[in-house]
């Protein structure tokens, strides 16, 4: 992956002598003794960050944080004070009138908050516009738009009115606008946060599905961490216009940088953040062609009572029993006849939520596989109420379980 | 004592502000006569073409076509409107000088929407010429009108233009108004949106700040077409024609009657301009 997105040392104040504020800051005054002593209001306090092409990178604060201003010195909606914003190596806050304009329609879409949509406009002229103040011939940008209306799910309603559609459909609309000239860099400032929550969540789901096919490189911005850790590749927090940490759900979670950040993720429900990968123990397997002797022998030394049969390719077989190698040494069968092959199998993403009841009921211990079938590791029913509880060792987990 | 003495320096004699004002018309008058002679001779051609156009065809066949604009661009209950007002105004012999009227006050409609519109854009897009401009606004509304006829008169002589002229400097304010408040009124997250995909300035005005602020700037225009009806009789005291002068004649002869049936070809005229363009902002706010 290479970086699309550099921020450096990206700054905005607000007031009549910002530079002033700028001398302030580097003399290590707090945003908070500025404000006082001068009027002035550090809105994005030095932030630095690289966002990778591709990635969804959410920038997550309680309002008044600054992240919504951050966003827009992105794509200068909002001139910022110092700093740079390299994209694609270019930095933006030197461009013109005219490259910024180029840059804001051919390299960064936008989606709003409050959908922002032109109410004279039907949804295709609104899903077209980006396209129209290019000088894209009418067919053409009819076209493309219809194309992004279709996949954002909204075909067949081309030539409603904003204001017709539920405020889901608004944003689809939103997104399909900020979607149909092909940026590279999407910028969504708390674009799901006027949606209720079940539609909140679909619109996740969706946006989700559309990147894993788009591969855009999405800045997301979200006072809800639970859709933060839902959608983000990594995750800036910012308290006080700088950001505080930068990095994936899990580090931000298992790794607070900082008092604030423990306090903010605290509440968080574990169970929808780890997955089975973060919970899997290293699996004892047997190659199926050894016999019940052998497999007594293995479980008696480790101390254990199943072990998993898997092929040369690591490909999950079944499970063999103690009590069932037992029987088999007496009777003189081969393992093949004692293989439970009915085990309970989980992808290493799904979630720890989604787990319970697999866990639970499962006599063999649940196997973690690959989508090619190969075992991770498997899932011992106390690891995963020890990592809820915070207190698991989570670091040995998911190693490698050969 | 000494308090007397200085209140007295207050006391100075009159300030010459009438004399000054003469003495800029006179200054006009001498260096921008020709400037003066083709506005009047343009704005003349206007009017002149207008109300000739009107009168060029038969009433009873533009009443029909009156009727069909009404109900084109309004509903039904207009159109009969239309329809039996104007009649009536036929009927009562006014047809003639209520068409020149209406030319008169369109032209100065036109004018007015001309120059009213982009002034008011150009105070949407600067806090500076707003500042400028509102106070001059408010001077315009204040003075009272029959001042305006007085410079009109001494640049454009007697006649119909120099009433067009009081009508456009009285009546132009509202467009200017509302279509800097309309424009100011698109909520700034549209804009916001208009500038983050690339938006000139001109795209936005155009695709974006006056369609969403149509709506404003019509209310604005209706507005300065009633107010350019209601300076007719007023401009008929400098010599333009119409149904204004009826009326006005009415008043100086004591003639009740004839000033009862002029008035009620200007309120005929008055209703229907006011409803037609009323409609044509709902019109438009429904084809949006």
């Amino acid at each position: 992956m290479t970086a699309i997105i550099e921020v450096q040392a990206l700054t905005k104040v607000f007031g009549s002598d910002p530079k002033r504020a700028i001398r302030l800051l580097d003399q290590g005054w707090t945003k908070d003794r500025i404000a006082k002593e001068t009027k002035l209001t550090v809105g994005v306090n030095r932030v630095s960050f690289t966002i990778e092409r591709g990635e969804i990178f959410v920038i997550m604060g309680l309002s008044g944080s600054g992240k919504s201003t951050l966003v827009r010195l992105l794509n200068r909606l909002i001139e910022p004070t110092s700093g740079k914003v390299l994209v694609n190596g270019t930095d933006i806050v030197q461009l013109n009138a005219e490259q910024l304009r180029e840059i804001r329609r051919k390299t960064i879409g936008m989606v709003f908050q409050k959908f922002a949509l032109f109410p004279h406009r039907t949804v295709l002229e609104n899903a077209e516009y980006g396209l129209e103040i290019q000088g894209v011939p009418k067919e053409q940008r009819r076209k493309k738009a219809m194309e992004t209306l279709e996949l954002v799910g909204l075909g067949g309603w081309e030539q409603k009115r904003p204001d017709e559609l539920s405020g889901g459909m608004q944003q689809r609309v939103g997104l399909a606008r900020g979607l149909a000239n092909d940026p590279d860099i999407l910028l969504m400032d708390e674009a799901f946060s006027a949606l209720d929550p079940l539609i909140r969540k679909e619109m996740q789901d969706e946006l989700l599905e559309l990147q894993a096919s788009m591969k855009k490189t999405i800045i997301f911005i979200t006072h809800d961490l639970d859709e933060a850790l839902r959608i983000g590749d990594r995750i800036a927090l910012m308290k006080d216009g700088a950001v505080v940490q930068v990095g994936t759900p899990e580090q931000i979670l298992t790794d607070p940088a900082n008092e604030y950040v423990e306090r903010f993720v605290e509440d968080v429900d574990l169970s929808k953040v780890l997955t089975a990968s973060h919970v899997m123990v290293r699996a004892e397997t047997i190659a199926p062609d050894r016999g019940p002797r052998v497999a007594l022998q293995l479980m008696r030394d480790r101390g254990i009572s199943n072990l998993y049969v898997v092929d040369k390719g690591r490909q999950l077989i079944g499970a063999v029993t103690a009590e069932a190698s037992a029987e088999a040494v007496k009777a003189g069968k081969g393992l093949e006849d004692i293989l439970v092959r009915e085990v309970t199998t989980v992808g290493p993403d799904v979630h720890l939520s989604e787990l319970f009841d697999a866990v639970s009921v499962a006599k063999i211990p649940v196997a973690v596989v690959d989508d090619r079938g190969r075992l991770l590791g498997i899932i011992i029913r106390g690891a995963v109420l020890s990592a809820l509880s915070g207190s698991g060792d989570r670091t040995g987990a998911g190693g490698d379980p050969t | 004592m000494s308090m007397l003495y200085w209140l007295s320096a207050l006391d100075l004699p009159k300030i010459p502000i009438g004399k000054w004002v003469e003495a800029i018309e006179k200054w006009l008058e001498g260096n921008a006569g020709p400037v003066f002679q083709g506005i009047k001779a343009f704005i003349g051609t206007i009017v002149n073409g207008l109300a000739d156009g009107f009168n060029a065809v038969p009433p009873l066949l533009l009443i029909v076509l009156f009727t069909g604009l009404a109900y084109w661009i309004g509903r039904t209950r207009i159109a009969v409107f239309t329809l039996l007002g104007l009649y009536l105004v036929y009927n009562l012999g006014y047809w003639e000088n209520t068409m020149e009227t209406l030319a008169l006050v369109l032209t100065a409609s036109i004018i007015s929407i001309v120059i009213g519109i982009p002034l008011g854009i150009a105070c949407a897009r600067s806090d500076k010429v707003q500042k400028v401009v509102t106070p001059v606004l408010d001077f315009m509304q204040t003075m009272p009108a029959f001042v305006y006829l007085l410079p009109a008169v001494a640049f454009f002589s007697l006649g119909v233009v120099p009433g067009v002229i009081a009508s456009v400097i009285f009546g132009i304010p509202p467009t200017i108004r509302l279509t800097n408040l309309g424009i100011r009124q698109v909520p700034a997250d549209l804009v916001e949106a208009a500038d983050a995909f690339g938006s000139t300035p001109l795209q936005k005005l155009f695709k974006l700040q006056l369609p969403i602020a149509a709506p404003t700037i019509m209310a604005g225009v209706n507005q300065t077409i009633m107010l350019s009806l209601s300076m007719v009789v007023i401009a008929s005291m400098i010599g333009a024609q119409g149904v204004g002068a009826d009326v006005y004649r009415a008043v100086t002869q004591a003639k009740t009657g004839v000033g009862f049936e002029a008035g009620l070809a200007v309120v005929v005229l008055a209703i229907i301009l006011d409803r037609i363009t009323q409609n044509l902002v709902k019109t438009k706010r429904k084809g949006l």
